[in-house]
Protein backbone atom coordinates (compact mmCIF):
# COMPACT_ATOMS: atom_id res chain seq x y z
CA UNK A 1 0.00 0.00 0.00
CA UNK A 2 2.70 2.39 1.05
CA UNK A 3 4.59 1.73 -2.13
CA UNK A 4 1.60 2.29 -4.35
CA UNK A 5 0.85 5.58 -2.69
CA UNK A 6 4.44 6.64 -2.77
CA UNK A 7 4.74 5.98 -6.45
CA UNK A 8 1.58 7.92 -7.17
CA UNK A 9 3.04 10.94 -5.39
CA UNK A 10 6.27 10.49 -7.22
CA UNK A 11 4.58 10.34 -10.61
CA UNK A 12 2.12 13.22 -10.31
CA UNK A 13 4.67 16.08 -10.30
CA UNK A 14 6.13 15.01 -13.60
CA UNK A 15 2.85 14.32 -15.32
CA UNK A 16 1.32 17.72 -14.57
CA UNK A 17 2.53 21.27 -15.03
CA UNK A 18 4.84 22.41 -12.28
CA UNK A 19 2.51 25.11 -10.93
CA UNK A 20 -0.16 22.52 -10.17
CA UNK A 21 2.23 20.13 -8.48
CA UNK A 22 3.62 22.60 -5.96
CA UNK A 23 0.38 22.49 -3.95
CA UNK A 24 -0.76 20.10 -1.20
CA UNK A 25 0.39 16.44 -1.47
CA UNK A 26 -2.15 13.84 -2.43
CA UNK A 27 -2.78 12.70 1.14
CA UNK A 28 -3.95 16.15 2.18
CA UNK A 29 -6.23 16.40 -0.81
CA UNK A 30 -7.59 12.98 0.05
CA UNK A 31 -8.35 13.96 3.63
CA UNK A 32 -10.13 17.06 2.37
CA UNK A 33 -12.05 14.81 0.04
CA UNK A 34 -12.90 12.39 2.82
CA UNK A 35 -14.12 15.23 5.00
CA UNK A 36 -16.39 16.37 2.18
CA UNK A 37 -17.73 12.84 1.69
CA UNK A 38 -18.38 12.46 5.43
CA UNK A 39 -20.21 15.78 5.58
CA UNK A 40 -22.52 14.96 2.73
CA UNK A 41 -22.92 11.32 3.64
CA UNK A 42 -26.71 11.24 3.82
CA UNK A 43 -27.25 13.17 0.63
CA UNK A 44 -24.69 11.31 -1.46
CA UNK A 45 -25.78 7.94 -0.19
CA UNK A 46 -29.37 8.67 -1.10
CA UNK A 47 -28.30 9.90 -4.51
CA UNK A 48 -26.44 6.67 -5.01
CA UNK A 49 -29.35 4.48 -3.94
CA UNK A 50 -31.63 6.40 -6.29
CA UNK A 51 -29.32 5.86 -9.22
CA UNK A 52 -29.02 2.16 -8.35
CA UNK A 53 -32.79 1.89 -8.45
CA UNK A 54 -33.02 3.87 -11.66
CA UNK A 55 -30.42 1.66 -13.32
CA UNK A 56 -32.46 -1.38 -12.21
CA UNK A 57 -29.51 -2.99 -10.49
CA UNK A 58 -29.78 -5.35 -7.51
CA UNK A 59 -33.37 -6.21 -8.38
CA UNK A 60 -33.06 -9.35 -6.25
CA UNK A 61 -32.86 -7.21 -3.13
CA UNK A 62 -35.49 -5.07 -1.37
CA UNK A 63 -35.20 -1.29 -1.16
CA UNK A 64 -34.35 -1.47 2.56
CA UNK A 65 -31.63 -4.05 1.98
CA UNK A 66 -30.12 -1.97 -0.78
CA UNK A 67 -30.12 1.05 1.49
CA UNK A 68 -28.50 -0.84 4.36
CA UNK A 69 -25.84 -2.36 2.14
CA UNK A 70 -25.28 0.97 0.40
CA UNK A 71 -24.61 2.58 3.77
CA UNK A 72 -21.98 -0.02 4.68
CA UNK A 73 -20.41 0.10 1.24
CA UNK A 74 -20.32 3.89 1.34
CA UNK A 75 -18.61 3.90 4.75
CA UNK A 76 -16.06 1.26 3.76
CA UNK A 77 -15.47 3.17 0.54
CA UNK A 78 -14.74 6.39 2.39
CA UNK A 79 -12.60 4.50 4.91
CA UNK A 80 -10.57 2.97 2.08
CA UNK A 81 -10.07 6.43 0.55
CA UNK A 82 -9.00 7.78 3.91
CA UNK A 83 -6.57 5.08 4.98
CA UNK A 84 -5.37 4.04 1.55
CA UNK A 85 -5.59 0.41 2.72
CA UNK A 86 -7.93 -2.00 1.05
CA UNK A 87 -7.89 -5.01 3.36
CA UNK A 88 -11.00 -3.96 5.27
CA UNK A 89 -12.84 -3.18 2.05
CA UNK A 90 -11.70 -6.44 0.53
CA UNK A 91 -12.97 -8.38 3.55
CA UNK A 92 -16.24 -6.48 3.41
CA UNK A 93 -16.57 -7.16 -0.33
CA UNK A 94 -16.01 -10.84 0.25
CA UNK A 95 -18.51 -10.91 3.07
CA UNK A 96 -21.07 -8.99 1.01
CA UNK A 97 -20.52 -11.33 -1.94
CA UNK A 98 -21.06 -14.33 0.30
CA UNK A 99 -24.44 -12.94 1.31
CA UNK A 100 -25.67 -11.77 -2.08
CA UNK A 101 -24.39 -14.51 -4.39
CA UNK A 102 -27.03 -17.00 -3.20
CA UNK A 103 -29.66 -14.34 -3.95
CA UNK A 104 -28.66 -14.37 -7.60
CA UNK A 105 -26.87 -11.04 -7.78
CA UNK A 106 -24.79 -10.89 -10.96
CA UNK A 107 -21.27 -9.64 -11.54
CA UNK A 108 -22.40 -6.76 -13.75
CA UNK A 109 -24.64 -5.50 -10.96
CA UNK A 110 -21.88 -5.40 -8.39
CA UNK A 111 -19.47 -3.71 -10.79
CA UNK A 112 -22.33 -1.41 -11.85
CA UNK A 113 -23.13 -0.16 -8.38
CA UNK A 114 -19.51 0.52 -7.50
CA UNK A 115 -19.05 2.48 -10.72
CA UNK A 116 -22.26 4.37 -9.98
CA UNK A 117 -20.94 5.32 -6.55
CA UNK A 118 -17.72 6.49 -8.15
CA UNK A 119 -19.71 8.68 -10.55
CA UNK A 120 -22.04 10.04 -7.88
CA UNK A 121 -19.05 11.07 -5.78
CA UNK A 122 -17.24 12.54 -8.77
CA UNK A 123 -20.29 14.65 -9.59
CA UNK A 124 -20.46 15.98 -6.08
CA UNK A 125 -16.80 16.93 -6.37
CA UNK A 126 -17.53 18.77 -9.63
CA UNK A 127 -20.35 20.60 -7.93
CA UNK A 128 -18.26 21.57 -4.95
CA UNK A 129 -15.12 22.70 -6.78
CA UNK A 130 -16.50 23.96 -10.06
CA UNK A 131 -15.47 27.49 -9.18
CA UNK A 132 -11.84 26.48 -8.67
CA UNK A 133 -10.88 24.49 -11.71
CA UNK A 134 -7.27 23.85 -10.68
CA UNK A 135 -8.27 22.54 -7.33
CA UNK A 136 -10.90 20.32 -8.92
CA UNK A 137 -8.22 18.90 -11.15
CA UNK A 138 -5.95 18.06 -8.28
CA UNK A 139 -8.77 16.58 -6.24
CA UNK A 140 -9.72 14.37 -9.16
CA UNK A 141 -6.08 13.36 -9.59
CA UNK A 142 -6.11 12.14 -6.04
CA UNK A 143 -9.60 10.67 -6.18
CA UNK A 144 -9.63 8.80 -9.47
CA UNK A 145 -6.79 6.31 -8.95
CA UNK A 146 -8.08 5.47 -5.47
CA UNK A 147 -11.66 5.12 -6.72
CA UNK A 148 -10.56 2.90 -9.58
CA UNK A 149 -8.65 0.71 -7.21
CA UNK A 150 -11.67 0.40 -4.97
CA UNK A 151 -13.86 -0.59 -7.91
CA UNK A 152 -11.25 -3.13 -8.91
CA UNK A 153 -10.95 -4.54 -5.40
CA UNK A 154 -14.69 -4.98 -4.99
CA UNK A 155 -15.15 -6.56 -8.43
CA UNK A 156 -12.25 -8.95 -7.96
CA UNK A 157 -13.48 -9.85 -4.48
CA UNK A 158 -16.92 -10.64 -5.86
CA UNK A 159 -15.63 -12.74 -8.72
CA UNK A 160 -13.24 -14.63 -6.47
CA UNK A 161 -16.01 -15.40 -4.02
CA UNK A 162 -18.19 -16.57 -6.86
CA UNK A 163 -15.48 -18.83 -8.19
CA UNK A 164 -14.94 -20.24 -4.72
CA UNK A 165 -18.66 -21.03 -4.44
CA UNK A 166 -18.63 -22.67 -7.88
CA UNK A 167 -15.60 -24.77 -7.01
CA UNK A 168 -17.18 -25.81 -3.75
CA UNK A 169 -20.38 -26.83 -5.50
CA UNK A 170 -18.52 -28.75 -8.18
CA UNK A 171 -16.70 -30.61 -5.46
CA UNK A 172 -19.95 -31.40 -3.67
CA UNK A 173 -21.66 -32.57 -6.85
CA UNK A 174 -18.69 -34.70 -7.73
CA UNK A 175 -18.75 -36.42 -4.36
CA UNK A 176 -22.49 -36.86 -4.37
CA UNK A 177 -22.70 -38.13 -7.87
CA UNK A 178 -20.62 -41.29 -7.65
CA UNK A 179 -21.58 -43.52 -4.77
CA UNK A 180 -20.20 -47.05 -4.86
CA UNK A 181 -22.52 -49.10 -2.67
CA UNK A 182 -22.20 -52.57 -1.32
CA UNK A 183 -25.56 -54.37 -1.35
CA UNK A 184 -24.28 -57.80 -0.41
CA UNK A 185 -21.00 -59.37 0.51
CA UNK A 186 -18.86 -59.08 -2.64
CA UNK A 187 -21.58 -57.31 -4.64
CA UNK A 188 -21.35 -53.59 -5.42
CA UNK A 189 -23.77 -51.34 -7.21
CA UNK A 190 -22.82 -48.12 -8.94
CA UNK A 191 -25.89 -46.08 -9.82
CA UNK A 192 -25.04 -43.34 -12.31
CA UNK A 193 -27.39 -40.39 -12.63
CA UNK A 194 -27.10 -37.38 -14.89
CA UNK A 195 -24.66 -36.36 -17.55
CA UNK A 196 -21.38 -38.22 -17.87
CA UNK A 197 -18.56 -36.09 -19.17
CA UNK A 198 -15.06 -37.48 -19.71
CA UNK A 199 -13.84 -36.10 -16.40
CA UNK A 200 -16.70 -37.66 -14.46
CA UNK A 201 -16.32 -40.92 -16.36
CA UNK A 202 -12.72 -41.06 -15.31
CA UNK A 203 -13.58 -40.37 -11.73
CA UNK A 204 -16.30 -43.02 -11.78
CA UNK A 205 -13.80 -45.57 -12.98
CA UNK A 206 -11.27 -44.66 -10.33
CA UNK A 207 -13.86 -44.88 -7.57
CA UNK A 208 -15.21 -48.16 -8.85
CA UNK A 209 -11.78 -49.80 -9.14
CA UNK A 210 -10.88 -48.60 -5.66
CA UNK A 211 -14.26 -49.84 -4.38
CA UNK A 212 -13.69 -53.27 -5.90
CA UNK A 213 -10.40 -53.52 -4.06
CA UNK A 214 -11.54 -52.29 -0.67
CA UNK A 215 -14.79 -54.28 -0.67
CA UNK A 216 -13.21 -57.31 -2.34
CA UNK A 217 -16.10 -57.32 -4.78
CA UNK A 218 -16.62 -60.10 -7.28
CA UNK A 219 -19.62 -58.68 -9.08
CA UNK A 220 -20.47 -55.06 -9.86
CA UNK A 221 -23.80 -53.81 -11.18
CA UNK A 222 -23.50 -50.46 -12.99
CA UNK A 223 -26.96 -48.96 -13.34
CA UNK A 224 -27.30 -46.25 -15.97
CA UNK A 225 -31.08 -45.83 -15.85
CA UNK A 226 -30.53 -42.19 -14.88
CA UNK A 227 -28.24 -41.42 -17.80
CA UNK A 228 -30.12 -39.69 -20.59
CA UNK A 229 -27.46 -39.67 -23.28
CA UNK A 230 -24.10 -41.13 -24.01
CA UNK A 231 -21.57 -40.31 -26.70
CA UNK A 232 -18.89 -42.48 -28.23
CA UNK A 233 -16.08 -41.43 -25.92
CA UNK A 234 -18.13 -42.08 -22.80
CA UNK A 235 -19.33 -45.42 -24.16
CA UNK A 236 -15.74 -46.42 -24.84
CA UNK A 237 -14.84 -45.35 -21.36
CA UNK A 238 -17.61 -47.58 -20.02
CA UNK A 239 -16.21 -50.52 -21.97
CA UNK A 240 -12.76 -49.76 -20.58
CA UNK A 241 -14.16 -49.63 -17.06
CA UNK A 242 -15.70 -53.06 -17.56
CA UNK A 243 -12.41 -54.45 -18.82
CA UNK A 244 -10.37 -52.86 -16.03
CA UNK A 245 -12.79 -54.30 -13.47
CA UNK A 246 -12.31 -57.71 -14.99
CA UNK A 247 -8.54 -57.36 -14.59
CA UNK A 248 -9.22 -56.93 -10.88
CA UNK A 249 -11.23 -60.14 -10.95
CA UNK A 250 -14.70 -58.60 -10.87
CA UNK A 251 -17.56 -59.25 -13.28
CA UNK A 252 -19.52 -56.19 -14.37
CA UNK A 253 -23.21 -56.19 -15.22
CA UNK A 254 -24.57 -53.05 -16.88
CA UNK A 255 -28.27 -52.39 -16.36
CA UNK A 256 -30.85 -49.85 -17.44
CA UNK A 257 -29.64 -48.89 -20.90
CA UNK A 258 -32.37 -46.65 -22.25
CA UNK A 259 -33.76 -47.25 -25.76
CA UNK A 260 -32.09 -44.02 -26.91
CA UNK A 261 -28.69 -45.07 -25.61
CA UNK A 262 -29.07 -48.55 -27.08
CA UNK A 263 -29.84 -46.99 -30.46
CA UNK A 264 -26.98 -44.53 -30.22
CA UNK A 265 -24.47 -47.18 -29.26
CA UNK A 266 -25.44 -49.48 -32.08
CA UNK A 267 -25.52 -46.63 -34.58
CA UNK A 268 -22.08 -45.31 -33.68
CA UNK A 269 -20.78 -48.86 -33.62
CA UNK A 270 -19.38 -49.10 -30.09
CA UNK A 271 -18.40 -52.68 -29.39
CA UNK A 272 -20.42 -53.75 -26.41
CA UNK A 273 -19.93 -57.43 -27.07
CA UNK A 274 -17.78 -57.85 -23.99
CA UNK A 275 -20.37 -56.24 -21.79
CA UNK A 276 -22.87 -58.15 -19.77
CA UNK A 277 -26.13 -56.19 -19.96
CA UNK A 278 -29.46 -56.75 -18.21
CA UNK A 279 -32.65 -54.76 -18.71
CA UNK A 280 -33.20 -53.27 -15.29
CA UNK A 281 -31.47 -52.93 -11.94
CA UNK A 282 -33.59 -55.66 -10.36
CA UNK A 283 -32.63 -58.13 -13.07
CA UNK A 284 -29.00 -57.11 -12.72
CA UNK A 285 -28.97 -57.71 -8.98
CA UNK A 286 -30.72 -61.06 -9.46
CA UNK A 287 -28.14 -62.16 -11.97
CA UNK A 288 -25.33 -60.97 -9.71
CA UNK A 289 -26.79 -63.01 -6.85
CA UNK A 290 -26.88 -66.08 -9.08
CA UNK A 291 -23.23 -65.53 -10.00
CA UNK A 292 -22.31 -65.24 -6.34
CA UNK A 293 -24.36 -68.31 -5.42
CA UNK A 294 -27.01 -66.52 -3.38
CA UNK A 295 -30.52 -67.83 -3.44
CA UNK A 296 -33.22 -65.45 -2.30
CA UNK A 297 -36.44 -67.16 -1.20
CA UNK A 298 -39.53 -65.74 0.51
CA UNK A 299 -39.61 -66.66 4.20
CA UNK A 300 -43.15 -68.10 4.33
CA UNK B 1 15.93 -60.91 -10.97
CA UNK B 2 14.55 -64.41 -10.87
CA UNK B 3 10.93 -64.89 -9.87
CA UNK B 4 10.46 -67.56 -7.20
CA UNK B 5 7.96 -70.28 -8.09
CA UNK B 6 6.34 -72.02 -5.13
CA UNK B 7 4.41 -75.25 -5.16
CA UNK B 8 1.22 -75.08 -3.12
CA UNK B 9 -0.72 -78.33 -3.26
CA UNK B 10 -1.89 -78.85 -6.80
CA UNK B 11 -0.99 -75.33 -7.84
CA UNK B 12 2.10 -73.30 -8.64
CA UNK B 13 2.44 -69.75 -7.41
CA UNK B 14 4.81 -67.26 -9.03
CA UNK B 15 5.04 -64.00 -7.12
CA UNK B 16 6.65 -61.14 -8.98
CA UNK B 17 8.37 -59.03 -6.35
CA UNK B 18 9.78 -56.10 -8.28
CA UNK B 19 9.71 -54.52 -11.69
CA UNK B 20 10.89 -57.08 -14.21
CA UNK B 21 13.02 -56.67 -17.29
CA UNK B 22 11.87 -58.30 -20.52
CA UNK B 23 14.50 -61.01 -20.08
CA UNK B 24 13.20 -61.78 -16.59
CA UNK B 25 9.69 -62.17 -17.97
CA UNK B 26 10.87 -64.58 -20.65
CA UNK B 27 12.77 -66.49 -18.00
CA UNK B 28 9.60 -66.68 -15.87
CA UNK B 29 7.66 -67.98 -18.85
CA UNK B 30 10.20 -70.70 -19.57
CA UNK B 31 10.41 -71.76 -15.93
CA UNK B 32 6.63 -71.93 -15.46
CA UNK B 33 6.01 -73.87 -18.63
CA UNK B 34 8.69 -76.32 -17.64
CA UNK B 35 7.67 -76.78 -14.02
CA UNK B 36 3.93 -77.08 -14.49
CA UNK B 37 4.24 -80.62 -15.78
CA UNK B 38 7.16 -81.53 -13.57
CA UNK B 39 5.02 -80.89 -10.48
CA UNK B 40 1.89 -82.24 -12.20
CA UNK B 41 0.11 -78.98 -11.30
CA UNK B 42 -3.48 -78.25 -12.26
CA UNK B 43 -3.20 -74.51 -12.08
CA UNK B 44 -0.72 -71.64 -12.02
CA UNK B 45 -1.15 -68.31 -10.25
CA UNK B 46 0.94 -65.34 -11.33
CA UNK B 47 0.86 -62.62 -8.70
CA UNK B 48 1.64 -59.20 -10.21
CA UNK B 49 0.83 -57.07 -7.12
CA UNK B 50 4.30 -55.53 -7.15
CA UNK B 51 4.16 -54.46 -10.79
CA UNK B 52 3.60 -50.73 -11.16
CA UNK B 53 3.67 -50.89 -14.93
CA UNK B 54 2.35 -53.56 -17.24
CA UNK B 55 3.47 -52.67 -20.75
CA UNK B 56 2.64 -54.38 -24.01
CA UNK B 57 5.54 -56.82 -23.74
CA UNK B 58 4.60 -57.84 -20.19
CA UNK B 59 0.98 -58.16 -21.21
CA UNK B 60 1.84 -60.30 -24.21
CA UNK B 61 4.14 -62.49 -22.15
CA UNK B 62 1.36 -63.05 -19.60
CA UNK B 63 -0.94 -64.07 -22.46
CA UNK B 64 1.72 -66.43 -23.81
CA UNK B 65 2.27 -67.95 -20.38
CA UNK B 66 -1.45 -68.61 -20.11
CA UNK B 67 -1.70 -70.20 -23.56
CA UNK B 68 1.45 -72.31 -23.22
CA UNK B 69 0.34 -73.58 -19.83
CA UNK B 70 -3.06 -74.43 -21.31
CA UNK B 71 -1.25 -76.57 -23.89
CA UNK B 72 0.59 -78.24 -21.03
CA UNK B 73 -2.76 -79.09 -19.45
CA UNK B 74 -3.20 -76.52 -16.69
CA UNK B 75 -4.99 -73.21 -16.06
CA UNK B 76 -3.49 -69.82 -15.29
CA UNK B 77 -4.88 -67.03 -13.13
CA UNK B 78 -3.35 -63.55 -12.98
CA UNK B 79 -3.87 -61.92 -9.58
CA UNK B 80 -3.13 -58.62 -7.90
CA UNK B 81 -3.37 -56.14 -10.78
CA UNK B 82 -3.49 -52.67 -9.19
CA UNK B 83 -6.48 -50.45 -10.05
CA UNK B 84 -4.31 -47.78 -11.69
CA UNK B 85 -2.41 -50.41 -13.63
CA UNK B 86 -5.67 -52.01 -14.77
CA UNK B 87 -6.97 -48.70 -16.06
CA UNK B 88 -3.72 -47.87 -17.82
CA UNK B 89 -3.70 -51.31 -19.41
CA UNK B 90 -7.19 -51.06 -20.88
CA UNK B 91 -6.39 -47.62 -22.22
CA UNK B 92 -3.49 -49.18 -24.07
CA UNK B 93 -5.82 -51.93 -25.27
CA UNK B 94 -4.10 -54.60 -23.18
CA UNK B 95 -7.02 -56.51 -21.75
CA UNK B 96 -5.49 -60.00 -21.22
CA UNK B 97 -8.55 -61.24 -23.03
CA UNK B 98 -9.07 -64.90 -22.15
CA UNK B 99 -7.02 -65.16 -18.97
CA UNK B 100 -8.97 -65.46 -15.73
CA UNK B 101 -8.05 -62.73 -13.25
CA UNK B 102 -8.60 -62.35 -9.52
CA UNK B 103 -8.18 -59.64 -6.93
CA UNK B 104 -5.36 -61.23 -4.96
CA UNK B 105 -3.64 -64.51 -4.19
CA UNK B 106 -6.41 -65.67 -1.88
CA UNK B 107 -9.06 -65.07 -4.52
CA UNK B 108 -6.94 -66.74 -7.16
CA UNK B 109 -6.53 -69.87 -5.03
CA UNK B 110 -10.25 -69.89 -4.26
CA UNK B 111 -11.00 -69.62 -7.99
CA UNK B 112 -8.78 -72.59 -8.89
CA UNK B 113 -9.95 -74.67 -5.96
CA UNK B 114 -13.57 -74.12 -6.88
CA UNK B 115 -12.88 -74.90 -10.50
CA UNK B 116 -11.18 -78.21 -9.74
CA UNK B 117 -13.65 -79.32 -7.09
CA UNK B 118 -16.66 -78.76 -9.34
CA UNK B 119 -15.11 -80.55 -12.32
CA UNK B 120 -14.02 -83.52 -10.24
Amino acid sequence: MQNAKGSREAISPSSYPADLARNEPTSELLSELVAHLRQNRTLLREGWVTSITEARLLTAMTQEEIFAEATSVYDSYVAALETGTFEALQAYARNLSERIIPRGVETHEVVGIVLLLRDVLARSLFAKYQADFEKLNRILDAYEPAANRIANTVAVGFVQERERVIRQQQEAIRELSTPVLQVRERLLILPIIGVIDPQRARQLTEQLLRGIRTNRAKVVVIDITGVAAMDASVANHLVQTVEASRLLGATVIVTGLSPEIAQTLVTIGVDLGKMNTVGDLQGGIEQAERLLGYKVVPSN
Amino acid sequence: MEVPILKQGQFLIATIQAALSDADLVQLRTALVRQVVRFRSLGVIVDVTAMDVVDSFASRTLLEISRMIRLRGADTVIVGIQPEVAFAMVQLGLTLEDIPTALDLEEGLAYLQQKFTTTD
